[in-house]
């Protein structure tokens, strides 16, 4: 078995609290909350003294904690306070890897030498921090990444090939530490953690002891990546290649960039070169490293690392985030003397791609998935994230509801749960095409008059005859309905009687009234019958749907 | 985790329908098959035992067939793209059987749909087409042809140029509706096929399409099985 690297892990407790904080200029006994999606994402000590807890929503802690100040989630704003952080540990250490804002990873060779001991240079590490950024951090020491990380949120120093022990009692929930590594896949690691705990394994001992070929069959390669972590040994095996120079990318910026703006584009453009070169060899990146050279001379050094290999928005995210540190340094000392003039991307570790994002389970599909994602990612390239769209099935009964278009890439979390049952759903088949703006349409009766709603939801005569935005009219052949729907009445009722304003959201009151119709068979025309799903909203008639 | 995997592996065998022939591929990989999976159903009107990769397929006037060609398919590990079909319901679409998972929109492909189409043919297995007026006849069959060289099947919706295969739905009658009562349940419709090659003999097929749960089932003529009628019997 190889030995894992040891490693010293720097953690700046509640780092986005601290930070915004420390932004805002408030005392640190001010309790605060950083919020995302209506969700604590992390709070202070003073507010987790008051019940505040992560992913807690925002009325329940302002409830437990009235005092609360509120602040929403910013991972740049994170970034860029956190770089005099990572500038004070690298006046000590070489070779400081940033995990996220907030965790520092640091080889602990060179230092325990140098300092006498991982002990002493660990002391030497928070005292340096206190004193150059005034930021207090909690340190640890182990054997693999993912064990260090657990010591240094517990402030222990665990010894040489004790990682294993170490991790073997802590709760098996701690798996999901790696989901702060990984991003993305974090929901995978939720996953994994609910189905072990239904399992009955409650501890990282208890998982670890699985045989590792059992659990790649049986649940996946994230779990693969959890099980290693939970053995104490390195989240992947060390079989990293080490990258050929030719693979870094360089640009001048000519004006210098000064500017984080400006910067963020040169910082798209780069992380696109280096992955139609990684891509080229086949490779992804796991370790990335960011250099600038200023205008002065000055040479700026920084490593990123990721458990994940780097898609291309993940690494214009993180050198965006690095020239927003440098440039916008709070202290004179710390920003750079003039704009920068050069900025390079380097891959200092890279692995075969699609090694590790392949699901055991979906080899086959694998490369089939890489090959597509490339291409929506060129069509995002050529229009914008936007214009390429993943549909999630999602609860509620309008048609409007039932899908969400989330851009490709992003999460895909559905609108409305599927899973309470919707009643006043119209059965399957549904429509085929769902014109973006409805139709506008009439309803004719027999004598010719439109048809209109009763007070009871009924029709006022039969449909005879219906004509689609201004075209000739079809006669009906069959009909079904009015199948009402009436969501959210009370929303205003609530306002008007709290006397407040109703809660600005897409949960809006509606009340509209579906009608299902065949029209005849144009003459002349072979295609035959058609069926159009009809609604009655805002006192007229739309087609809302088209069976074809 | 494996959601993704289960869920496709589910999907396949819920309808137990699948194409009996030796080459039809599932893992999606590219060259190690020359045909994609179709639902049963439709190979009657096809030339090939599915969707022979390389080949460009019209679709005219009928968004549920275009849902039953690209549903097997996309359910059995293969990619698919639509590309400027902004009304598409992908309610209907998963009723249909496609995978929306494995399913990328792009409703509106901008000033140059050509380009989009030709970035998507490069990785994607099924690439579905709408607006096709706007895309000149030169563009179309240079389209085709990238198809055919990265062997991914073209699916335009509409007049097409460069087509092999022109499906067109005629005939459609709908069942379910009374007056006043009820619920579309299925459309019967007739499928017509014409086209160059192998495809040049005319095919018809009688579908539901759709039929009650949303994909594309065969005719069955349930008059004499379906009801029940009281017969004598000794004794």
């Amino acid at each position: 078995m190889t030995m894992s690297a040891r490693r010293l892990v720097l953690w700046c407790p509640d780092w986005p609290v601290t930070a915004v904080v420390r932004l805002a200029e408030l005392g640190s006994l001010v309790p605060a909350a950083v919020f995302r999606a209506n969700r604590v994402v992390a709070c202070s000590t003073t507010a987790r003294e008051s019940g505040v807890r992560r992913g807690m929503r925002r009325r329940e802690a302002q409830g437990r904690c009235p005092e609360l100040v509120v602040f929403d989630d910013d991972p740049a704003r994170d970034a860029r306070l956190f770089e005099p952080v990572v500038a004070a540990v690298e006046e000590l250490v070489p070779g400081v890897e940033v995990v996220r804002p907030g965790l520092i990873a640091v080889p602990a060779r060179g230092p325990a030498r140098y300092f006498g001991g991982e002990e002493l240079a660990a002391e030497r590490l928070v005292d340096q921090v206190d004193a150059q950024a005034g930021v207090e951090c909690w340190i640890g020491a182990a054997d693999g990444l993912f064990a260090a990380i657990l010591a240094a949120r517990r402030a222990r120093h665990v010894p040489p090939g004790a990682s294993a022990e170490f991790l073997a009692p802590l709760p098996v929930e701690e798996v999901e530490q790696l989901g702060d590594l990984l991003g993305p896949k974090r929901s995978a690691q939720a996953e994994l953690v609910d189905l072990l705990r239904r399992l009955g394994i409650r501890a990282l001992g208890e998982f670890a002891a699985l045989g590792a070929s059992e659990v790649s069959t049986r649940f996946g390669s994230a779990a693969l990546l959890a099980h290693r972590a939970a053995r104490g040994l390195e989240e992947r095996p060390l079989e990293r290649r080490q990258p050929p120079p030719e693979l870094a990318v360089t640009e001048q910026l000519d004006p210098p960039v000064d500017r984080v703006d400006r910067a963020a584009f040169a910082a798209k453009v780069l992380a696109d070169d280096l992955h139609t070169k990684l891509d080229a060899r086949g490779l992804a990146c796991t370790r990335l490293g960011i250099s600038a050279r200023t205008e002065n001379g000055e040479e700026l050094h920084r490593v990123w690392r990721c458990a994940e290999p780097l898609t291309p928005a993940a690494t214009a995210d993180r050198v965006r985030w690095q020239l927003d540190g440098w440039l916008g340094g709070k202290a004179d000392r710390e920003r750079p003397t003039a704009g920068l003039s050069e900025l390079s991307l380097l891959p200092v570790e890279v692995i075969g791609s699609g090694g590790l994002q392949l699901d055991l389970l979906n080899a086959a599909t694998g490369e089939a998935a890489a090959r597509a994602a490339r291409a929506f990612a060129r069509v995002q390239g050529m229009l914008g994230p936007e214009a390429v769209l993943t549909g999630v099935l999602g609860g509620g009964r309008d048609l409007r509801d039932r899908v969400r278009l989330v851009p490709w890439g992003d999460e895909p979390a559905p609108a409305l749960p599927a899973e309470p049952p919707w009643p006043g759903r119209i059965p399957a088949p549904s429509p085929a095409v769902v014109p973006d703006e409805p139709w506008p349409a009439r309803v004719l009766d027999a004598a010719g008059d439109p048809v209109w709603l009763t007070e009871r939801e009924l029709l006022s005569g039969a449909p005879s005859r219906v004509e689609v935005a201004g075209g000739r009219s079809r006669a009906v052949v069959g009909w079904a309905g009015p199948w009402p729907i009436v969501e959210r009445w009370w929303v205003d009722l609530l306002a008007r009687g709290s006397g407040e304003t109703a809660p600005e959201s897409r949960a809006r009151p509606r009340a509209l009234t579906r009608l299902q119709v065949v029209l005849e068979a144009e003459t002349g025309s072979e295609d035959g019958e058609i069926a159009l799903l009809l609604i009655h909203e805002r006192g007229d008639w739309w087609v809302q749907g088209v069976y074809r | 985790m494996s959601a993704m995997a289960s869920s496709a592996l589910g999907r396949s065998t819920v309808d137990g329908v699948s194409v009996g022939v030796p080459e039809v591929e599932a893992g999606g990989v590219p060259g190690a098959g020359r045909v994609l999976p179709t639902r049963a159903e439709l190979t009657a009107v096809l030339p090939w035992p599915g969707l022979r990769r390389g080949s460009t397929v019209a679709v005219h006037g009928s968004v549920s067939l275009l849902f039953a060609l690209l549903s097997e398919a996309t359910s059995n590990g293969s990619w698919g793209a639509a590309v400027g079909l902004p009304g598409m319901n992908l309610v209907a679409a998963a009723e249909a059987g496609i995978e929306l998972e494995r399913l990328a929109v792009v409703p509106r492909p901008g000033s140059d749909p050509a380009g989009v189409i030709a970035a998507l043919l490069d990785g994607v297995d099924l690439v579905a087409v709408g607006g096709t007026g706007q895309v000149p006849d030169a563009d179309a069959r240079r389209l085709s042809a990238r198809a055919r060289n990265r062997g991914s099947v073209l699916l335009p919706f509409g007049r097409w140029p460069g087509a092999e295969v022109q499906l067109r739905c005629t005939g459609a009658t709908w069942s379910g509706l009374g007056q006043g009562h009820g619920h579309l349940r299925e459309r019967s419709v007739t499928v017509h096929a014409r086209g160059r090659g192998a495809a040049s003999r005319p095919r018809t097929c009688a579908l539901l399409l759709p039929s009650r749960d949303g994909s594309v089932a065969a005719v069955v003529d349930e008059r004499p099985a379906g009801r029940a009628h009281l017969r004598p019997v000794a004794g």
